[in-house]
């Protein structure tokens, strides 16, 4: 099989997977959460990179860690989760840049997966078929849970094993993003293509299969990749952006009043 | 005589460290409106959602033995702005499809609401299908969170005149959390007045005296007692 069909087939899994799940972030408000995470991930990412295993695994174990850092600092300190998640974050980019192999840090920040191997695509696409599986399966209950916990709760849900799941699931997509588009720009994997579908869907059926197909057509920029010789991470951002920017003008002509 | 829908007795919540209800006991009997009346911060809303089970406290809370409560929550701020159309919202709790049907009839809206996106609803018709996603499991018991608030004079009318409806049809027993007190009159079979404690219960035309009144929302109110037809 081709490097570049291996590189593209990656893409299109994570993208999507990511899309999916930022879907139900986007609903929550905390589709910007992916981007510390992935920030923090970092350091994980700079040993996978010294010591030459899977810097998914690496990012996975500190995104766990920067989790259970933020809630442990939260039940401690009373203080919001967002200054929590300012400081745990962004140590964790300080301590990467003590010990990230300088001519490695693209792939770190922006990652790189033109030189996938087979092994680890097999292992990325089982990994994001489960994520895509379990999103879905906890879709419309953390649906409801976004709507009202209190809701939620009256509907006998068990709001905290939903949001423990739902937790670790973006754990795992931002331990997958960075593998695309590294640690600096996973939030924009989960958040883009989400915040695109909402602009034109009309109810949940559509938003959902709207923000699917964007992620995996965001992995389009795998493809300019190859053409331009610019990293891919950076391009599939631009061309996930790029839909956005489409969607948003559509919007508004479909929006204008109509005399 | 029947066994009361709901028994509560010395209950005390405290949040964050905070006294919010203290040492309250009421019984609510079954096909009864009982309004909740008392000032902002007074531990309504705290109250309902101690009722249902959601925050933690002490004391005894005894429903009925399998009651079904059915909760319309104050404010849902998230929901307007999602792209979900009223039959999607419905799915959330898996109702059949004659369910919905049976639920739309009961709360007189038609079938061509389910095709709409939620965040399209006037504010009656937002507080209807949220009133009919309560009743979706068929409860027996309603808690309503300021079921009016923001819902604009006329729609206040019709949304009254749903409850009287289905009060009647089903034998709902109601609670209903207010600050207004139109509603009081209008509506309820009796009044618990709550500022953090009980400070009264009781019918509302024996209760509900000036003195009463401006002691609840600690101020001065004038507020007249006056005859409906």
């Amino acid at each position: 099989m081709s490097q570049f069909f291996l590189s593209l087939i990656t893409g299109i899994f994570i993208g999507g997977a990511a899309a999916y799940l930022g879907s139900l972030m986007l609903s929550k408000r905390m589709a910007l959460v992916a981007g510390p995470l992935g920030h923090l991930a970092l350091p994980g990412i700079a040993l996978a990179l010294i010591y030459g295993f899977d810097i998914s695994l690496g990012a996975f174990s500190f995104v766990i860690l920067g989790i259970i850092l933020i809630w442990f600092f939260e039940r401690k300190t009373k203080l919001p989760m967002e200054a929590l998640t300012a400081i745990v974050f962004a140590s964790g980019v300080a301590i990467a840049f003590f010990f990230l192999p300088i001519d490695q840090a693209e792939q770190a920040l922006v990652g790189d997966i033109s030189k996938i191997q087979l092994k680890e695509a097999i292992f990325s696409v089982i990994l994001c078929a489960i994520v895509f599986i379990m999103t879905e399966k906890i879709y419309s209950k953390m649906t409801l849970i976004n709507i009202s916990e209190d809701l939620a709760k009256t509907q006998k849900i068990d709001v905290k094993k939903y949001n423990l799941i739902y937790l670790l699931l973006i754990a795992l997509i931002v331990a997958l993003g960075v593998k695309v588009v590294g640690g600096l720009l996973t939030a924009a994997i989960v958040a883009i293509p989400a915040a695109t579908s909402r602009n034109l869907a009309k109810n949940l059926v559509q938003y959902k299969f709207l923000a699917l197909s964007f992620g995996i057509l965001s992995a389009f920029g795998i493809f300019l990749s190859k053409l331009t010789s610019l990293p891919a991470g950076p391009l599939i951002i631009v061309v996930s952006a790029f839909f956005f920017l489409i969607s948003m003008i559509l919007k508004m002509i479909l929006n204008l009043p109509q005399y | 005589m029947e066994e009361p829908i709901l028994k509560v007795k010395n209950l005390n919540v405290k949040l964050d460290g905070e006294e919010i209800i203290k040492d309250l006991s009421f019984e609510v009997k079954e096909g009864e409106v009982l309004t909740i009346l008392g000032p902002n911060g007074a531990g309504k809303t705290v109250l309902l959602k101690t009722l249902l089970g959601i925050l933690p406290y002490e004391g005894e809370i005894d429903w009925r033995k399998e009651v079904k409560i059915g909760y319309v929550p104050q404010r849902l701020p998230f929901i307007k702005d999602m792209p979900m159309s009223v039959k999607e919202f419905f799915d959330l709790e898996n109702v059949s499809e004659n369910e919905m049907k049976e639920v739309l009839k009961s709360i007189g809206t038609g079938q061509e609401i389910l095709k709409k996106k939620i965040g399209e609803l006037s504010s009656g018709q937002f507080q209807r299908t949220l009133i009919g996603w309560a009743l979706a499991s068929n409860p027996q018991i309603l808690l309503f969170d300021e079921p009016l608030a923001g819902v604009d004079v006329g729609g206040q009318e019709s949304v009254y005149n749903l409850l009287e409806k289905l009060k009647k049809e089903k034998n709902l027993t109601i609670l209903f959390v207010t600050h207004e007190l139109s509603i009081v009159y209008k509506f309820s079979d009796r009044v618990l007045c709550l500022n953090k404690r009980m400070l009264c219960c009781g019918v509302p035309k024996e209760i509900l005296i000036p003195e009463r009144i401006s002691e609840l929302y600690s101020g001065e109110i004038k507020f007249y007692q006056h005859r409906h037809k």
